[in-house]
């Protein structure tokens, strides 16, 4: 359980950057640490003692693979939340651009201020 | 006199570049085929194809990747991959009543060609999101230029 | 080497590495600790038996690290970093922050104990998909298969974000001078 915990913390550490901090780039990496944070939280959940990865190879027996077998569908889940991020990623990072263009700083309470 | 301007990197970088390309490449089809089979699939396979001309436009800039996978020609290979999806759906829809059924034959397990349509999806998938992280950042590559020259005139104004 | 003693160490390195990317004040250096970051979390997939997400997170973490470092380079960064944030934003955040701290530690005793989960819906994916997917890659099979409604929502907000970008990154050209000459002509 302190596995869970440590990663809450990862999460409320990412929460902390984004509202906290002026400059907008730190608040996108207070974002992309909340992802991280997210998705190791979906795979912790899924993970068996002692498990193996859900891949079969060829000397492997289907029997016992499918009772030591971890979670698939966590996994599933995650894997294409990883390439969303990417996404949502580079749509933070064009805004930000376009937000130093416009008004000439990247402090957002200097912005607030500008925009009047 | 004319001066004739460096784009890109050093000549190392361009080097190296020319000798790992081919590699990335052959790799990441590599990943993308052999999804069903081995760790990987569409996504991870995409994004290193993505990767393989953000190199090229990082050693050699924009204007040699540009006459490789021009922006207009990336666009159009990014909707061709959605629309195979859509049609991969109505394909499944006509054949078994389901959108997306899985209407290939299965086969043997560990060959190439078995679990049905998830290679030609595996490849749609791929289109879509190594075309559609390219184009993203050849649109913010060209941004440069006014960063630099907005940073120029703030000084001038100081 | 003990399977869950190597997970607490790669969370405690993350979290240090956390720290350091809030906290930092020359922009480049976040950035390439926040890489940091993201490569420990390729591990701890690894370790957690998940390699399709391992390959996923390294090469996503070198994609994003290109797009942050095309972000901050060129720009002076570090005075709005000097100028400091107000005290009564940092004391406050900082005392909710504890708050929420103490409640999870009791919310996370109800979930399953950690190595035995429950995969009600999992076993039904893992008897049935050799025999009605034929794929051994079960993660595969899941996504492509069992759930490939999803998939195709995933790809349809990767097209909306990308599409997003582009809209913000347009630019309007605006010629003023031929507007006046269109405006002579017409009168």
């Amino acid at each position: 359980m302190t596995l869970y915990f440590l990663n809450f913390v990862l999460l409320i550490i990412g929460l902390y950057a984004l509202v906290v901090k002026r400059h907008i780039v730190k608040k996108i990496l207070g974002v992309a640490i909340m992802e991280y944070a997210v998705n190791l939280f979906l795979i912790l959940l899924g993970f068996k003692k002692s498990g193996i990865a859900p891949i079969l190879t060829e000397d492997m027996d289907l029997r016992t693979f499918i009772h030591t077998a971890v979670d698939p569908l966590p996994q599933a889940l995650v894997l294409t939340s990883i390439v969303i991020g990417l996404g949502t990623l580079a749509l933070m990072v064009a805004m930000a651009i376009r937000l130093y263009e416009r008004y000439g700083t990247f402090d957002m309470d200097e912005i607030n201020r500008l925009r009047g | 006199m004319k001066e004739e301007k460096q784009s890109g990197m050093t000549f190392i970088v361009k080097t190296i570049t020319n000798l790992i390309v081919g590699f990335m490449l052959v790799f990441g089809a590599y990943v993308v085929l052999y999804g069903h089979i081995t760790p990987g699939g569409g996504f991870p396979g995409g994004v290193m194809i993505a990767l393989t001309y953000i190199l090229i436009t990082l050693a050699y800039g924009r204007k040699v990747v540009e006459s490789i996978v021009s922006g207009v020609t990336g666009s159009i290979m990014d909707d061709i991959g959605a629309i195979a999806i859509i049609i991969l759906g109505f394909i499944g829809l006509y054949i078994g009543g389901t959108f997306l059924f899985n209407f290939l034959p299965k086969g043997t397990p560990f060959n190439l060609f078995s679990g049905g349509y998830i290679i030609l999806y595996n490849l749609a998938i791929m289109l879509k999101v190594g075309m559609s992280l390219y184009i993203v950042f050849l649109a913010l590559a060209i941004l440069q230029r006014v960063v630099t020259t907005r940073d120029e005139t703030k000084e001038a104004g100081k | 080497m003990n399977v869950v003693l190597l997970l607490h160490s790669l969370l405690v390195f993350m979290i240090i590495g956390a720290f350091v990317t809030v906290e930092i004040k020359n922009m480049l250096s976040a950035v390439i600790s926040i890489g940091a970051v993201g490569f420990a979390l390729s591990m701890a997939f690894l370790f957690l038996g998940a390699p399709d997400i391992a390959i996923t997170q390294v090469i996503v973490e070198i994609l994003s690290l290109i797009l942050l470092i095309r972000a901050t380079v060129n720009v002076d960064n570090v005075a709005i970093e000097l100028k400091g944030e107000s005290v009564f934003h940092n004391r406050t955040a900082l005392i909710f922050v504890g708050i929420i701290l103490v409640f999870s530690w009791f919310a996370f005793g109800s979930l399953p104990p950690f190595g035995e989960p429950l995969m009600r819906v999992s076993e039904f994916y893992l008897y049935n998909g050799l025999a009605k997917v034929g794929a051994t890659n079960f993660v595969t099979s899941v996504i492509l298969d069992f759930r490939a409604y999803d998939t195709f929502g995933e790809a349809m907000v990767l097209f909306v974000s990308i599409s997003g970008a582009f809209a913000i990154l347009r630019r309007w050209k605006r010629e003023q001078n031929k507007d006046f000459l269109r405006i002579d002509r017409e009168l």
